[in-house]
């Protein structure tokens, strides 16, 4: 069967009323401000932006068809690699998910090491997004200052999963292993100095005269065409809405954490700014608290022929390592149903929607990114403004091409 | 919500009993209670299930009871089963910090069912997401064309007798 997909555009297609002389420009895939491989196709008007038309597609892989050609377990490698900046929200988003399915309870040690590893993939994430849409800008030292904290954050990663970026350090039933012994205390004196940097980066960027005439008053958003355009996270708040599921709808334990949602009424790019510094700081105080509270125990649930066995155990006594056996070659049943679930990464909103029926395979695995709604509100807040401020506006929504295109 | 059960829900008639103050249960009931076909609350989550043809005015009943916020739309492939494709809408509220999942069933043969851009304008990319990827036609929207797939491409790749590795 064929369905008619209509005629490729080369060209834009005319706006209502376009006159000759509005020009069609291309502004992608290989632009270095649009973050990634997105193309823009601009309506322009000598320096003002008519209309707008992201292209997306370039970075496609497909991911949810693998997802389904894989047991449940081997999904969680493939999570990393959608939005590479934050590996350990996606992780959550999809062992919650899973669990969920399950009805696997985790232990409260496991659960409350996730709110901090994820706490610290939020920082890294809106460290690269303050380093880039600085650079953006032309502020390029922010830039260098950002990624100097950036790289301690990958270290810790590194000594807890012993990968920088794709960490899978969440397992579906808890963690994959104990984390090294002075884990904690370089987490703690990497937020002792934190705050102070975060007053850095705002001391180079809040008074600088370029920075703010560039964002303030530059991509206006209502907060009606916020909830309309289905956009998400720090974006949504900078246009005035309250609303945080790590708040309102807690999971992974985040009721027992207390702290502030930023909001700013301001709808512009300078209020995503202020949002997303302040998303920092709140950051820094759950990472204080789950430091401080950090519950003992196990870290993961017990279930054995879903959790993989400790290597010690697996090879010294033989049911460990029939369960081993099994989970690696045939991997494991989940219960026929489906689950939305939903997480506040760096971003915004990631949900994981996964239907099983019944096998060791996800029968569908759909991924819900924040990038991918926010793309849609570009035009609006582009249209009527200077071509240079669209850079501005695509530095604001923080997107990732890999978790638009999947 | 609060008082939530823990228990599994299954068919019309045990979920309504069993919540009959649901806010977006009691919308759908006054806009057309012949319409609601199925209700399931299976692990905290409440699915409803309507025609397609009236997928439209459904999810403008729930808006109207408080679900603003669209949040995901995608599509199942239900291979060989007919009908075949289903379509599930997670819609979010802000005010009662609930999720509900609108789902419906759309057959083999002429994949289509009306567009919900006229509802929320930021379905816009979910529903060419399902068009590229499962080959559902969105009547009404404004802009039917593939997002992710390049424009002459053959196939869907989401679909279930289409192979992992692409055709070769």
């Amino acid at each position: 069967m064929t369905v008619d997909v209509g005629t490729p555009i080369l060209q834009a297609p005319q706006a209502e009323g376009a006159k000759d002389q509005h020009m069609v420009l291309n502004m992608g895939p290989q632009h270095p401000s649009t973050h990634g491989v997105l193309r823009l196709v601009l309506e322009i008007d000598g320096e003002i932006v008519v209309r707008l038309y992201p292209e997306i597609g370039y970075l496609h892989t497909g991911i949810e068809k693998t997802c389904e050609a894989k047991f449940y377990q081997q999904v969680v490698p493939l999570t990393d690699r959608v939005d590479y900046l934050g590996p350990m929200a996606n992780n959550l988003c999809y062992c919650l998910a899973v669990e969920k399915l399950l009805g696997l309870e985790i232990p409260e040690r496991g659960q409350w090491i996730r709110v901090l590893l994820t706490e610290l993939t939020r920082l890294n994430s809106h460290l690269i997004w303050l380093g880039t849409h600085a650079m953006d800008i032309g502020a390029l030292t922010v830039f260098l200052y950002t990624f100097r904290e950036r790289e301690e954050i990958l270290r810790i990663f590194e000594a807890v999963a012993g990968q920088r970026m794709m960490t899978s350090y969440f397992r579906i039933g808890g963690l994959s292993m104990e984390p090294p012994l002075d884990l904690f205390d370089r987490i703690q004196a990497f937020i002792k100095t934190f705050p102070e940097k975060i007053d850095e980066y705002s001391n180079l960027l809040t008074g600088n005269p370029i920075f703010r005439n560039r964002l303030m008053g530059v991509g206006m958003l209502s907060p009606e065409d916020a909830i309309a355009l289905a956009v998400t996270g720090p974006t949504m708040r900078g246009s005035g809405i309250d609303f945080d599921l790590r708040r309102d709808m807690p999971y992974s334990s985040y009721e027992k954490f207390q702290f502030k949602v930023p909001v700013s009424n301001r709808c512009d790019c300078w209020g995503r700014y202020e949002v997303r510094l302040d998303e920092m700081r709140e950051s820094v105080k759950i990472i204080q608290q789950a430091l401080d509270g950090m519950p003992g125990g196990p870290i993961k649930a017990d279930a054995p022929k879903i959790i993989l066995p400790d290597r010690e155990k697996m090879k010294t006594q033989m049911e460990a390592l029939i369960h081993h056996f099994k989970i690696v070659t045939e991997g494991f049943n989940v219960p026929a149903g489906e689950v939305y679930q939903g997480i506040e990464s760096g971003h915004g909103q990631v949900g994981y929607y996964v239907v099983s029926d019944g096998t060791a395979k996800p029968y569908r695995v759909h991924m819900r990114y924040p990038g991918f709604a926010s793309l849609q509100a570009l035009e609006t807040m582009c249209q009527g403004r200077m071509l240079a401020d669209v850079v501005a506006v695509i530095g604001s929504i923080d997107i990732v091409l890999g978790e638009i295109d999947r | 919500m609060a008082d939530a059960p823990k228990e599994t829900l299954a068919g019309k008639q045990a979920v309504l009993e069993r919540l009959p103050d649901h806010p977006a249960l009691k919308a759908l009931l006054a806009w057309n209670a012949g319409a609601l076909s199925d209700a399931l609350f299976d692990r905290g989550e409440l699915t409803v299930t309507v025609p397609s043809e009236k997928i439209c005015e459904a999810v403008v009943a729930v808006k109207e009871a408080g679900y603003n916020a669209f949040e995901d739309m995608t599509a199942v492939d239900w291979l060989p089963n007919e009908p075949r494709f289903q379509l599930s809408y997670h819609i979010l509220s802000h005010q009662f910090k609930e999720r509900i999942r609108i789902k419906t069933w759309v057959s083999s043969d002429d994949p289509a069912i009306e567009s919900i851009t006229s509802v929320w304008p930021g379905v816009n990319y979910y529903e060419r997401e399902v068009f590229d990827l499962f080959g559902i036609r969105f009547d009404g929207h404004p802009n039917m064309r593939r997002i992710m797939m390049p424009e002459n491409w053959v196939g869907h790749p989401l679909r279930k007798d289409y192979p992992v590795e692409g055709y070769r």
